[in-house]
């Protein structure tokens, strides 16, 4: 490289507990370039930035910001060396203004005392019309849609002096005239000389408008390529790391038993579901998913899988519409009559949800079985350590010891402690929310082949994953997602990943969207 | 992690930690903060001018020493115990019941009420359930209360149990003062029915110590939560609220039914101690009994680690320092163990990681 990188770091190791997050991660990124730092989730993106932000400090490597080592430097450091990180999560304060958010820290004062308010608002005026972040210096924080408060991010760290800005998955939160947008002002800075590191998964983003890529894998970086020399496609294997053996038990013929009763399997009828946030974040969804079938949902993050997975399985109320289990209405019933009624789910979130940190591995196996496992009220610990015997040995849960706190094994064994624990109980319908979410490479095989296995005795599996060569690989039939709808339900064997891209950011909207159409087995795979 | 691709050669064992590692992880913590008060202490002693050497071996000899002082060692660990386990039990579900004081007081008046209601001369046999049983429902009447709030507003447990307190002993200081007093006095007459035997019936040495039967009780009540909550589907559930709200209820457990069972439970264990004042030692129920060891009942809990035997041994220990203050009280202010045990919570509560994470939850809850 003739010219001097705006960022370099080299050997970067970093581990937390038994997990490696860094294993000599490298990245070079050209001062005046837009550059794509993409992966897998959990392959290390993320913690790599925040050794850059001074956020945390590396185990080994080096760290050099315009040719100054800065290895291990301090957050306030990484500020006044003109690195700028703009959060997946906002941090902003909700009853401030704009102009206020952007000084805190640094506000122009009159007489040294009371906060100079037109200045301030003048300023980020004045900002804004240079980067074309075009903003209200007056507006509350808590007023300004999802778009407007990343705004708001991007001038805060702009305001603080940033030349080198790190985006963390901004467009995750972003529809498709937001993502434009966006798009637009990073051009404009790049265009300034400011460097621009992009962390997405996003491919279809990435050759949009990166000028190269860095790929990551597991903690280390398998490539850095021109993207005008590269292709989605070759992106994508890097990240994956093989010739995507994820296909390995792929569209095998559907078993036997699909659709052979009806009304067997999950059936969700017009169903609306009301977020956080008091808008309708599911909005009229209907589909089914018969036995032996695995529906996938494919969408940007965001759109409304973790509300649809958390209303089917008793966690957040239903506002309107029916969910039935095997025909049985189950719509305002508790988790535990789902349970009861033959629902199994594998939660996106399992440490806040699926497992109970602190307990051992195998008082987790019982979780939500809890009530099979008593006599009287008891806990017959014969058997708890019978079916813990059991999952340690048929998941190859490891380190193989039954009293173990869940806490101590690693990503993949938890989520085998998880899978074990709600395949191996009787159920009809299971949702598998992000199955296998930093989960290691080994692990994400079997979890597959677990999933397919009870694809082939008949269960029907509602699959919602990030990763989009999952759900190709593993579904019958995949919906796509868009702002609490199916934008569109195809057979997999129509679908790719471009065609379901155009979906998933909006700019191809399927017959499938006209809502009731999507109604019971419209679109199935015959 | 890597190795793990290798299926079918997992042995499924079922090794605990080592005895003599989770020994070290239990204990070190409080006696780290034990030494750390007992420095405060020396420096304390110092500025008045004794030797601690004097002092402490005075704190052990009138309550350790002698069977007396080691009677009344016991008497008031009894009722710590009491209340340490009460809130203990809320604190396992993730809730801090902060009344353990007029959940007592209404337990030791409840029992106060039934002792005289049974005819003179019933047998202690029918006397103690029946009187522990109106105890544990006044005090579960009592934690019901911020239990209700809670699950049905979401009302906060410590802003209530705090309130309540106020309402409840003025509402039993009306009672005694208006209506049930002996005259001249602010306690009801003596009890009919439930007199517990005293250490000193047994052997005489301990004449003059309040120590009773209740003890007894305490411990076969700390046994029986340390049953419920390691060995019951009930205890399960609770200690996964405790643990993590939301891996509960994606379990299928109702959150807000084993919160509303585990404050309520709270109430009642509290209320039970009653009977050790009440039964034990005066054998009438006297307004302001229980001052103060409702909220000694939360040191007793954070340094017996919310384990129910812990909750014993705490309990020994700070009836150790109360009654030495009484001892020690002709050379040094005996709030200086006042003192001391304040050191002993801070010191506890920095130390331990699940205190820590107790607190920290509590601080999220309070913010929500």
């Amino acid at each position: 490289m003739s010219e001097r990188e705006a960022i370099r770091m080299d050997g970067i190791d970093k581990s937390f507990g038994s997990v490696r997050a860094n294993r000599g991660a490298s990245l070079e990124v050209l001062p005046g370039e837009i550059h794509a730092l993409v992966g897998e989730n959990g392959a290390g993106k993320s913690t790599l930035m925040r050794m850059l932000g001074g956020l945390m400090k590396p185990d080994a490597g080096r760290i050099e910001v315009n040719g100054r080592d800065v290895t291990g430097w301090s957050t306030a450091e990484a500020i006044d060396g003109g690195i700028g990180i703009v959060h997946q999560h906002f941090m902003l304060v909700p009853t401030l203004s704009v102009a206020e958010n952007l000084v805190l820290g640094c506000e122009p004062k009159t007489g040294g005392v009371v906060l100079d308010h037109k200045r301030a608002a003048d300023d980020v005026r004045k900002l804004s019309s240079e980067t074309g972040l075009v903003i209200e210096p007056e507006r509350l924080i808590s007023d300004l849609s999802v778009g407007e408060a990343q705004r708001v991010e991007i001038l805060k760290v702009l305001f603080r002096g940033a030349r080198i800005l790190v985006l963390d998955e901004p467009t995750a939160v972003l529809s498709p005239p937001e993502v434009r947008e966006l798009w637009a002002v990073l051009r404009r800075l790049r265009d300034k000389g400011d460097t621009i590191v992009l962390i997405t998964h996003r491919l279809d983003e990435v050759v949009e408008i990166s000028s190269t890529i860095t790929v990551m894998r597991a903690g280390q970086t398998v490539a850095r390529v021109k993207t005008s020399e590269t292709t989605p496609a070759e992106i994508a294997r890097l990240m994956v790391g093989r010739e995507v053996s994820l296909s390995a038990g792929k569209r095998v013929q559907p078993s036997g038993r699909t659709g052979s009763q009806p009304n067997q399997g999950l059936e969700v009828r017009s169903l609306s579901v009301i977020g956080s946030r008091g808008i309708r974040v599911i909005d009229d969804v209907s589909f089914s998913v018969n036995p032996g079938e695995i529906l996938g949902i494919a969408g940007v993050e965001g759109n409304g899988q973790t509300e649809l997975i958390e209303a089917l399985a008793g966690l957040r109320p239903t506002f309107a519409g029916e969910i039935l289990i095997d025909g049985l209405e189950i719509t305002h019933r508790s988790v535990a009559q789902r349970h009861d009624a033959g629902l199994s789910h594998i939660p996106e979130d399992r440490h806040r949800r699926g497992l109970i940190l602190e307990y051992t591995i195998a008082n987790n196996l019982i979780l939500g079985v809890q009530k099979y496992f008593s006599t009287n009220g008891v806990i017959d610990r014969d058997r708890v350590k019978e079916n813990a015997a059991r999952a340690i040995t048929s998941f190859d849960i490891r380190p193989p010891n039954a009293l173990l706190a869940a806490r101590a094994l690693s990503g993949g064994n938890q989520q085998k402690v998880v899978v074990a624990r709600e395949m191996g109980r009787g159920f009809s319908v299971l949702l598998a929310s992000q199955p296998t979410r930093g989960v290691d490479v080994g692990a994400i095989e079997f979890i597959h082949q677990q999933l397919l296995n009870a694809r082939a005795q008949g269960k029907a599996i509602l699959l919602v994953s990030a990763e989009l060569n999952e759900v190709l690989a593993l579904s019958d039939r995949i919906a796509v997602m868009y702002r609490g709808k199916f934008a569109t339900v195809m057979p997999s064997a129509e679908a790719s990943e471009d065609v379901l891209g155009e979906y998933m950011i909006g700019t191809k909207k399927g017959t499938a969207a006209t809502e009731s159409m999507v109604g019971a087995n419209k679109g199935r795979a015959s | 992690m890597s190795a793990s691709s290798l299926p079918g050669e997992a042995k499924p064992t079922f090794a605990a930690a080592p005895w003599r590692e989770r020994a070290e992880e239990a204990l070190i913590p409080p006696l780290v903060a034990l030494l750390v008060a007992l420095i405060c202490g020396d420096l304390l002693i110092l500025s008045y001018g004794q030797s601690p050497a004097a002092v402490y071996r005075l704190l052990l000899e009138g309550t350790w020493g002698n069977a007396y002082g080691f009677g009344q060692v016991l008497y008031k660990a009894t009722t710590l115990a009491f209340t340490g386990l009460a809130v203990s039990f809320g604190l396992r579900a993730g809730l801090f019941n902060i009344g353990g004081e007029s959940q007592l007081a209404a337990g030791g008046f409840a029992a106060a009420l039934m002792g005289l209601a049974l005819p003179i001369g019933t047998s202690l046999i029918f006397a103690l359930p029946l009187c522990m049983i109106a105890a544990g429902l006044a005090g579960g009447v009592v934690g019901s209360v911020p239990a209700y709030l809670k699950t049905r507003f979401g009302a906060h447990e410590v802003i209530v149990t705090i309130m309540l307190n106020f309402i409840v002993l003025a509402l039993l200081n009306w009672f005694i003062a208006g209506h049930l007093h002996v005259p001249e006095t602010l306690h009801t007459p003596e009890i009919h029915a439930g007199v517990l035997p005293r250490l000193a019936d047994i052997d005489t040495r301990f004449h003059g110590s309040a120590a009773n039967l209740a003890l007894i009780v305490a411990v076969l009540v700390a046994t029986a939560v340390w049953f419920f909550l390691f060995r019951t589907r009930g205890g399960y559930d609770l200690r996964a609220v405790g643990l993590q709200p939301q891996a509960a209820e994606y379990g299928g457990i109702s959150v807000r039914r084993v919160w509303m069972r585990a404050l309520t439970f709270s109430g009642v264990i509290a209320g039970m101690g009653g009977i050790n004042y009440v039964l034990g030692y005066k054998h009438y129920y006297e307004d302001g009994f229980a001052s103060g060891a409702g909220f000694l009942g939360i040191a007793v809990a954070l340094v017996g680690r919310n384990h129910p035997f812990g909750v014993i041994v705490a309990a020994f220990f700070f009836a150790t320092l109360s009654q030495g203050g009484l001892a020690i009280h002709a050379f040094v202010p005996k709030q200086m163990m006042d003192v001391l045990q304040g050191v002993v919570i801070i010191a506890v509560a920095t130390a331990v990681p699940e205190v820590r994470r107790i607190l920290r939850g509590a601080r999220k809850r309070s913010d929500a």
